[in-house]
């Protein structure tokens, strides 16, 4: 069956529908990973997108479901050069294209997904509708206007945990208590934390501070999440609070941009964002390099940062925008990158044992 | 930041081409130099080999073309003064040589550094028991091993490290005596002959994990701790193939994330412990079946890897090896290919790469053709697409060898059985092999336990077979028409299976559209804008190569392809030579070429560069997007010479020498007027088409007889027949392969060879010099020692030697490149062959004359004359000082290959030896080919009757330098009647201990072994001659080789007068 996809400036590609035949409008972004297609389907900050993969075969090792990031499938549709329903890994228990049909994603093969992601690139992120209908011509202007009018709400609500939960380290314990403030958080910042002898508490997006804090926690871990950040104005009250506590906090992606609007700063929309597990991020005390696993479409202003509350801590290599911020006077170290990868490099999986020992100073 | 305290650097390349060590380290060096000099650092390069594009006077400041030994290289150091030495990029050679000057303290004594990787990291990597010391510190498990030297040490250790292991006794070349023991019973039998074959009585006895994926990661890191991976790859073939012969895909298919990180991990984690400064190749071994893997091994250094991952990802990780040696972090460096982003990132590639090796096995035809841990092949193709399928097609066709698709070899008459044994026995032909049995319907799950290959390549095999199966049965439709280009098949295999013909399937393609676009390799997946003029075809896509209006001229180069036998690097060197001429006479140029070792392939060689096979249909692809001004197809050896035809029939105009005039070369009927035009002689000959036919016109030219196929390179399938039975055989053989065109048929006349490579204008004619080769004729003229200036010729001779020239390159109205090889009897001159085009002696030539010949062939292609060039034309002044080439073989890792020389060449590589005293000349050529004598002074003397008189001055010369001879009877009566002391050994088939056992023994230094002519006296020897290649004895089967082998011996010394080429004066 053909799918089409058609883009909010009325560029439309067609190719093969994979997956389930809806239709659905979503943003579209791109993600450059080579390995980890599970882990991105699965990643909650994609709530309300569509994903490009720009590596042409994907499906090649099958599903292994013990890489989920979390119970879901996120992306309200996925778009690749080539989905292969011929699973080889030892681990694989399905294949792609079964996995999808079963989540009712919709799902596109065989397009040019190099002339999409240039597209994107130059005309930056858009909308776009996955369809295995036909439109005539006079329909466009329509479909053309909702498509338009789409955006990503509600992302955090739809993502994060309906209650508070606790759960036991994993590793040998080291007598702490982690909040994890739950904005969609991936499984692999639990599983960090966890692994770590830490006993964590998820707590739901809709938590107040008060209840965070009544838990007594020794850190405050606020998760990824999707979105626009500002969106979130309960969550960034919330925050304000935490800041004036005196508790250790490590914020990942979303939580990290909420704590920058919590205290005052201000965050833009990258004209097509990072989504890939090769993004070069420096630390800016130490000068070192560090290849990080990304996945965002907003960044923190550092413009609009007040050195007096907050100083720069990485950046991005590349194109020079924030990857993190150390508070001053605060036990707070956010950043916009992913430590806990899954999918991408582990090399700045270190931060979780700094994490540790901001608690234990 | 640069470190300014680095001034000057000597860079130690990587010597002759061998199987192992090839075109990539002229590839890395070439980067790395220009990377140097582009910080203003001035570079002395230390490289034997003169073929590399490397040891040009325009790559480094100061050129030495000289052995790779100890000895040389602190001479250098001592007279260029060099404050830093890089030692990573010269593959293998080039590290020991720096480690070996380290440990001197040679470096420290004249205040050396070395730069890039330092000696302690280097051993960590190199030195077995350190790196396991290491490994275990850090954590990286390698698979458990113990060295025994008794039975009984052994069966314990075995017992300990757990059944299958693998036994490899020290010390035997070709892993002979080892193997992989299921239990005790088989154990004892392999260790008990391990133990004896071992010169050192010594066995490692390893855990097998044979059949294990084998996944390699390309890794960079800086002085200040940064890390990235380049790429990551992932060899088809299981551990226990040579990664080298393995059909390689990039980045890695089978491997989650989990896996795929867990490796890039530990390839980080390691070389921040062995404080890499530049590239680094980790290669592992994880099992399939869990998480479990091993480190197999490090390579502190660029390699072939590294130059694959380069050209898979459009990461120069030489350049930027290079540059980390001079102090710079990742991070400050500029990717060259975004102009944007910075060195410190990881690619992403958009893309499926696939490398095949090129193996050498059409020209060893009697040889082992099992793939296993020692590298077997001398070149690699690689090719792009977006899927497997299309890769592994265009690898195929881009191997040069017949292939274009899975039906290729035909097995239908192999019974099942026996197809199944060919899998199991992992061979060369292991694809097609598999493919035929998935069409007979074995299942994908049991060719993966047969071949431990990975099903997921498997099954797209069965993708390609399901597609064959489609075109034979389906009426053909645009929609499978598209499928089938997606999947590269050909247009000429989709006409054979369809019943169409190609040119219906062309118009079909053309009326439907489905034509290839081109898609940029650009590091970063379409994420940054890319400048990088790199590309590969695809179809059903939209096309990123647009041709810009840049008011040039385009020029097409047709690169040469894989390295093999017979078209090695020196045509890469033309290629890029060309390339950067035109680019000078102000032209576009446009590189189409498919071997991810060499420089031209570079990004940033020529305006674009086309990764794409060197068929018709490929090359039509870029023809008709560019429309080239015209093609250049003189550069590129035989793989751009069959192209000119179709060229032209694209309506490409070939610059330089015409199409028809190279066949007027070519076509022995055509030449032969050419020859009564002009009044040249040559042997007389005939051409044949069977079996019949040649062996009259033997009987009419009396044996022996020359026997070759035409249209061929590098004598390939060329023999010296001395009887009817010989002719039957070799026509036989040459039949086997493909051949379309007919046979020749020569007299064989002995004399001395000459050669020349000239520039013509149609006018005038510029000759560099002659060359005159040591060996007789009978032997190619790639496997000879060739010597520059011509030393025996008559000045009669030398006229009409010259005279020829001229004749010949105005009567095939040559504008550019003619290679002309004669024969010379006293004053006589016979014509062998003539090639109107561009010739591996080449950059030899150019180097030692000072004269740059490919660069003044181009210009004259341009429309230039040789006058305006500021030359006058004729034969140049000879030098003074004597140039010799001298071939370099790689017999000790094709297991079964007959190591004699005859028309058919057999070298793999060369090296120069240079000096104003011919024999200190001689000596350095023999030292640069890894000839160092004498060790042992023993040696062995069986000659041929016709040899016996010639031998005894040359055995007494060896006697005189101390060597004690043995000599096979009819040798040793002759030796002693001449007066040469020598003892008497038997022949091999006579009882022990025979002249095996004086091989075996480990203690001989030189057999000169020639053989008679014919096929079945070739086979006589053989068994000499392959143990003693095997054992690291040098094996000589020429006379005349052994005369020059004994005046280099005499010439030796320690002290060698090293020349810098840049400064010689014409």
């Amino acid at each position: 069956m053909k799918a089409y996809l058609i883009l909010e400036d009325g560029t439309t590609f067609c190719g093969t529908c994979v997956g389930a035949p809806a239709e659905v409008i979503a943003e579209i972004v791109f993600n450059t990973s080579m390995t980890g297609y599970l882990e991105i389907l699965t990643d909650p900050s994609y709530c309300g997108q569509a994903v490009v993969f720009t590596y042409p075969l994907i499906g090649n090792y099958g599903i292994c479901f013990d890489d989920m990031e979390s119970k879901n499938i996120w992306p309200k549709a996925m778009i690749a050069r080539g989905i292969s329903d011929i699973p080889s890994n030892f681990r694989s228990e399905n294949t792609l294209p079964n996995l999808l049909k079963r989540y009712h994603i919709p799902a596109i093969s065989g397009i040019d997904t190099r002339a999409l992601t240039k597209h994107l690139r130059t005309a930056g992120t858009m909308n776009g509708m996955i369809t295995t209908k036909e439109y005539l011509p006079d329909d466009l202007p329509k479909i053309l206007a909702k498509i338009r009018g789409y955006k990503v709400t509600d992302g955090v609500r739809l993502t994060t945990a309906k209650e508070a939960e606790e759960f036991a380290p994993t590793g040998p314990s080291i007598g702490k208590r982690v909040a994890l403030y739950d904005m969609g958080e991936k499984e692999n910042i639990l599983r960090s934390l966890r692994a770590r002898g830490i006993t964590v508490k998820n707590f739901p997006a809709t938590a107040s501070a008060k209840e965070i804090l009544a838990y007594k926690p020794d850190g405050i871990m606020i998760s990824n999440g999707p979105g626009d950040p500002k969106d979130n104005f309960h969550v960034i009250k919330e925050l304000k609070e935490i800041y004036a506590s005196d508790i250790p906090v490590f914020a990942i992606c979303l939580g990290h941009q909420l704590m920058a609007l919590a205290t005052g700063a201000d965050t833009y929309k990258l004209p097509y964002g990072h989504r890939g597990a090769n993004h070069p991020v420096k630390d800016l005390e130490t000068g070192r390099v560090y290849i990080t696993s990304q996945n965002h479409g907003y960044a923190v202003d550092m413009k609009t940062v007040d050195p007096k509350i907050a100083v720069a801590a990485y950046e991005n290599v590349n194109d020079k925008t924030n990857e993190g911020l150390r508070y001053v006077g605060r036990n707070i170290l956010t950043v916009q990158f992913h430590p806990e990868a899954s999918p991408g490099p582990k090399d700045t999986e270190g931060l979780f044992d700094r994490f540790v020992e901001m608690m234990e100073a | 930041m640069l470190d300014r305290s680095i001034k000057k650097v000597l860079v130690i390349g990587s010597g002759p081409i061998v199987i192992g060590q090839a075109a990539e380290f002229d590839y890395a060096g070439t980067q790395a130099c220009k990377a140097l000099r582009e910080e203003g650092v001035e570079v002395v390069l230390l490289n034997s080999n003169p073929a590399t594009i490397m040891t040009d006077k325009d790559v480094a400041d100061h050129v030495y073309i000289e052995p790779l030994s100890v000895e040389v290289a602190m001479k250098v150091i001592e007279q260029e003064k060099p404050d830093s030495l890089l030692a990573t990029l010269g593959g293998q050679a080039g590290l020991n040589m720096a480690m070996a000057l380290s440990e001197r303290g040679f470096l420290e004594t004249h205040n050396v550094r070395l730069i890039g990787t330092g000696t302690e990291g280097i051993k960590k990597a190199e030195d077995r028991l350190l790196f396991k010391e290491t490994m275990a510190k850090i954590g990286e498990p390698v698979a458990a091993s113990e060295v025994v030297s008794s039975l009984e040490d052994g069966v314990a250790a075995a017992a300990r490290i757990g059944y299958p292991v693998v036994l490899r006794p020290a010390y035997t070349l070709g892993g002979a005596g080892g193997g992989i023991a299921e239990n005790e019973e088989q154990c004892r039998t392999i260790l008990e002959n391990g133990l004896r074959l071992s010169r050192v009585h010594e066995v490692l006895v390893e855990r097998c994990i044979a059949g294990w994926k084998e996944i390699e990661y390309e890794v960079m890191r800086d002085h200040a701790g940064n890390v990235i991976t380049v790429c990551s790859m992932e060899n088809i073939d299981p551990v226990g193939v040579h990664t080298g012969d393995s059909v390689v895909v990039a980045p890695t298919q089978t491997l989650a994330d989990k896996e795929y990180q867990m490796l890039r991990s530990a390839a980080l984690n390691i070389i921040q412990e062995l404080k890499i400064e530049g590239g680094c190749n980790v290669q592992f071994a994880l099992d399939p079946e869990s998480f479990e893997y091993c480190v197999i091994e490090v390579n502190p250094r660029v390699s072939r890897s590294s130059a694959l991952a380069s050209k898979a990802t459009g990461y120069p990780i030489a350049k930027v090896a290079a540059k980390i040696a001079l102090g710079y972090t990742l991070d400050e460096i500029k990717n060259a290919v975004t102009g944007k982003t910075y060195a410190c990132f990881e690619p992403a590639l958009d893309y499926c790469v696939v490398k095949m090796p090129r193996l050498p096995f059409d020209k060893f035809v009697t040889a082992d053709h099992h793939l296993s841990t020692q590298m077997k092949a001398t070149g690699e193709v690689m090719a792009i697409s977006s899927c497997f399928e299309g890769a592994l097609m265009k690898a195929m066709r881009s191997l040069e060898q017949h292939v274009d698709a899975l039906l290729s070899y035909d097995y239908s008459a192999v019974d099942d059985n026996a197809l199944r044994q060919m899998i199991s026995d992992t061979d060369d032909r292991r694809i097609w092999t598999i493919a035929e049995a998935m069409r007979r319907g074995m299942s994908g799950y049991e060719i993966h336990m047969l071949t431990k290959i990975d099903e997921w390549f498997i099954k797209k095999i069965g993708n390609l077979l399901d597609m064959e199966q489609r075109l034979s049965t389906e009426p053909m439709s645009v929609q499978l028409l598209r499928a089938a280009k997606h999947m590269e098949y050909p247009d000429g295999v989709i006409a054979k299976l369809s019943g169409m013909t190609e040119d219906e399937v062309y118009a079909m393609r053309m009326e439907n559209k489905i034509t290839a676009g081109f898609k940029m390799v650009d590091t970063c997946a379409a994420e940054f804008d890319a400048m990088t003029p790199y590309y590969y075809s695809d179809y059903s896509v939209e096309n990123e190569a647009l041709p810009e209006d840049t008011g040039k001229k385009k020029v097409l180069i047709l690169g040469s392809g894989p390295i093999r036998i017979g078209q090695g690097i020196e045509f890469d060197f033309c290629s890029v030579h060309s390339t950067w001429a035109f680019a000078k006479e102000g032209y576009e140029t446009i590189i189409i070429n498919n071997n991810p070792e060499t420089v031209s392939t570079d990004f940033d060689t020529a305006d674009k560069l086309y990764f794409e096979p060197l068929t018709a249909e490929d090359v039509r692809n870029v023809v008709e997007l560019e429309h080239p001004d015209g093609a250049v197809v003189q550069f590129g050896g035989q793989t751009a010479i069959k192209l000119s035809q179709q060229l032209r029939g694209m309506g490409v105009k070939i610059l330089g020498t015409a199409p028809e005039d190279v066949d007027a070369a070519e076509d022995r009927e055509r030449f032969d007027e050419v020859l009564r035009k002009t009044g040249i002689r040559r042997p007389e000959g005939h051409t044949v088409f069977t079996e019949e036919e040649a062996r009259k016109a033997a009987a009419e030219l009396g044996y022996p007889v020359l026997v070759r196929p035409s249209y061929v390179l590098g004598g390939q399938g060329m023999q010296i027949a001395i009887n009817d039975q010989d002719v039957t055989e070799y026509i036989r053989q040459i039949n086997r392969i493909a051949q379309e065109h007919p046979i020749l048929v020569d007299k064989y006349i002995r004399g001395t060879e000459l050669e020349i490579d000239a520039i013509c204008d149609g006018q005038d004619i510029l000759i560099p010099g002659i060359m005159e080769h040591i060996e007789r004729t009978g032997i190619h003229s790639g496997d000879s020692i060739s010597v520059y200036p011509a030393q025996s010729i008559s000045q009669k001779a030398k006229e009409t030697l010259l005279r020829y020239t001229g004749l010949l390159a105005r009567e095939l109205h040559v504008i550019g490149m003619i290679n002309i090889q004669f024969i010379a009897k006293d004053d006589d001159v016979y014509i062998i062959e003539v090639n109107p085009r561009s010739s591996r002696t080449v950059p030899y030539i150019s180097k030692v004359t000072g004269i740059p010949i490919v660069a003044l062939a181009t210009s004259v292609i341009c429309g230039h004359t040789i006058r305006e060039l500021g030359y006058t034309p004729g034969l140049q002044p000879e030098a003074g000082y004597y140039a010799i080439k001298m071939p370099v073989f790689s017999f000790e890792k094709i297991r079964g290959a007959d190591i004699s020389l005859g028309p058919e060449m057999k070298s793999t590589g060369e090296c120069l030896g240079i000096s104003t005293d011919f024999g200190e000349a001689l000596y350095k050529a023999f030292l640069g080919a890894g000839v160092e004598l004498p060790h042992y002074y023993k040696m062995v003397i069986t000659v041929k009757d016709e040899d016996k008189e010639d031998i005894v001055p040359i055995a007494k010369r060896f006697a005189d330098i101390g060597y004690k001879i043995y000599a096979t009877r009819g040798t040793y009566e002759a030796l002693q009647k001449g007066g040469v002391a020598c003892e008497k050994t038997r022949k091999v088939e006579e009882e022990s201990p025979n002249i095996l056992d004086l091989v075996l023994g480990h203690e001989l230094d030189i057999v000169i072994d020639t053989p008679r002519d014919g096929a079945k006296n070739h086979r006589d020897g053989f068994l000499i001659r392959r143990n003693a290649v095997e054992t690291g004895v040098n094996v000589l089967t020429a006379i005349d080789t052994a005369q020059a082998l004994v005046t280099s011996l005499e010439n030796r010394k320690k002290d060698l007068c090293i020349v810098d080429i840049t400064k010689l004066s014409r």
